[in-house]
């Protein structure tokens, strides 16, 4: 086979199983609530807990949306390998040949499509609730657009490294939580600049700059971890 | 303020926690050596009830 | 493919690969690192006395901290060896997912604790040092965050090697957690450090623009060299230690457990 056929037939089982999996999350459609559920629900506990003093609330906007979108990118992610693993697929997919870092990847894209982009989409609804100054919701949307992907890539180490135990969730977010370190401070730093209307643009292009790194580094690191799980 | 509490604390707590830190591990030598030594006790008695 | 590069490389073994080769076998590990314990035992406590008799007896309060800055023996010594034994295991960890030698794999693995010990003693000792300097017992310093995080990164390692019951599976995972963790450690380092800057939160460090007198720095630089030798005689003690829980149905264990009882 030529070079150009095999980059043909990778790049299709590549999106074959991101539409694959997307189609078996929209089979489970209340499954797939759960974690937009959750965010809503997470997020209004703020007002109740602290007070609706709007310009209480507006000063912390940006955080507690940030954490609530961790929280739920974190519940949301076991399911990213998990029935692959318990039905035998993922070995399956080692024994087919197919480069495992590839697989990794697409599974991670079908993560975000179903679990984080639905986040972004959610945010201006937040952003309602917690009073956000209008002119920093486009830097809200934008960082969740640039950071969510991350926080699924980085996500997806910790989920290959967890998958053979039974119950790995609450370890999987002892074990990721500290690497959403940065990615927190980056992101609400910029919301936060640009509430302030202060410069938020380097900060844009920091998360950008780990959406690149993460891109490369991280299926890598998500295979090796598979591969280990597998063993 | 005095501070003589605070090194007395400071110190006392790095002694507790490095002391324990280097203990653990003999204490846990001392529990597998027991644990051997009752392997080896069962597989002579087995051996002797074979024979 | 290891049995092929074994054979290429035969004229040129030399005393440190047989070393290396040596030290792969667990009896001869056990044995061999038995006899320097003691040893590395011996130097921390004859120095750890030195260093403490020099800095707490010896020195002279600082003029701007007063006594206060004597916690400074303990506390950064303590955050040096957090740092330096998580070099020194994610480098391990590199070398056991590469090699796959299990000794490593091992060492890579009873260094976390130490180095969560030494996390918990730097923030302890911080926090101690925080509350005569700053008035309260925690700040959201940077230094002090970024320790904070690193304890977590190291429960993390330890969680997931306990987690798992398969002992090479296990160690194999954590050394990976090991290594994400250290591509990772600078950014959090930087990321919380720029964090602190930008809501101007406490920038006070806690050294405060006391300038370290040769009086001050040698009872810290023997207390650094000191906690170097703590860390060597803990990590052998537990590798052995693991090695015999591993081991636990081999024969060289009871080996060696036969000619010590008799």
């Amino acid at each position: 086979m030529s070079g150009q056929a095999v980059n043909a037939s990778l790049s299709r089982a590549f999106f074959a199983l991101v539409r694959r999996d997307i189609l078996l999350a929209f089979r489970r459609r209340t499954e797939l609530l759960f974690p937009v559920i959750f965010l809503m629900v997470v997020v209004s506990l703020f007002p109740l807990g602290i007070g609706p003093g709007p310009q209480l609330l507006a000063r912390i906007a940006p955080g507690v949306i940030w954490i609530a979108a961790l929280l739920a990118t974190v519940i949301s992610l076991d399911a990213l390998f998990r029935s692959d693993f318990e039905d035998g697929t993922l070995e399956q997919f080692v024994i087919s040949g197919h480069p495992l870092t590839l697989i990794a990847l697409a599974k991670i894209l079908s993560h975000w499509l179903v679990a984080g982009l639905p986040i972004v989409l959610l945010s201006p609804l937040l952003a309602l609730w917690m009073n956000l100054p209008g002119e920093s919701l486009g830097v809200m949307i934008l960082t969740l657009a640039i950071g969510t992907p991350i926080l699924s890539l980085i996500g997806s180490i910790g989920v290959g490294l967890t998958i053979s135990l039974k119950r790995g969730g609450q370890l999987l977010s002892l074990l990721v939580f500290p690497l959403y370190v940065p990615i927190l401070i980056i992101a609400t730093a910029a919301v936060m600049a640009a509430s302030d209307s202060l410069p938020y643009t380097q900060f844009l292009g920091l998360l950008t700059a780990g959406l690149i790194t993460s891109v490369t580094l991280a299926p890598f690191a998500a295979a090796a971890a598979l591969k280990i799980s597998l063993s | 303020m005095s501070h003589t509490p605070f090194i007395i604390g400071a110190y006392s707590i790095g002694a507790i926690v490095l002391l324990w830190c280097a203990f653990a591990p003999l204490l846990r030598k001392k529990s597998i050596t027991r644990d051997i030594r009752r392997l080896v006790q069962v597989e002579e008695r087995s051996r002797d009830t074979n024979t | 493919m290891n049995v092929e590069t074994a054979k290429t490389n035969k004229p040129r073994k030399n005393a440190f690969v047989m070393f290396i080769h040596k030290m792969g076998s667990p009896p001869w590990f056990y044995n061999f690192t038995g006899k320097f314990i003691p040893w590395f035992w011996a130097i921390f406590i004859v120095l750890t006395v030195w260093g403490l008799y020099l800095g707490l007896v010896k020195a002279p309060a600082d003029y701007l901290q007063g006594e206060s800055f004597r916690i400074l023996y303990i506390h950064v010594p303590a955050a040096w060896m957090s740092l330096l034994i998580y070099i020194s295991m994610a480098i391990m960890a590199f070398i056991a997912l590469v090699w796959r030698i299990r000794i490593v794999e091992i060492l890579a693995m009873t260094s976390a604790p130490i180095g969560a010990a030494f996390t918990i003693v730097t923030l302890a000792a911080g926090s101690l040092w925080g509350r005569p300097t700053w008035g309260t017992y925690w700040v959201w310093d940077a230094r002090l965050t970024s320790e904070l995080v690193l304890l977590f990164i190291y429960l993390g390692i330890i969680g997931l090697y306990n987690a798992i019951d398969e002992p090479r599976k296990a160690a194999r995972a954590a050394c990976l957690l090991a290594l994400v963790g250290a591509v990772n450690l600078p950014i959090i380092h930087y990321s919380v450090k720029w964090w602190n800057t930008l809501h101007q939160g406490s920038s006070i460090s806690l050294m405060g623009g006391s300038s370290i007198d040769t009086s001050m720095l040698w009872p810290l630089l023997i207390m650094a060299v000191a906690t170097k030798f703590y860390y060597g005689a803990n990590l052998l003690t537990r590798a052995r230690v693991k090695l015999l829980e591993q081991d636990i149905r081999k024969a060289w264990v009871r080996e060696v457990l036969k000619e010590k009882n008799g």
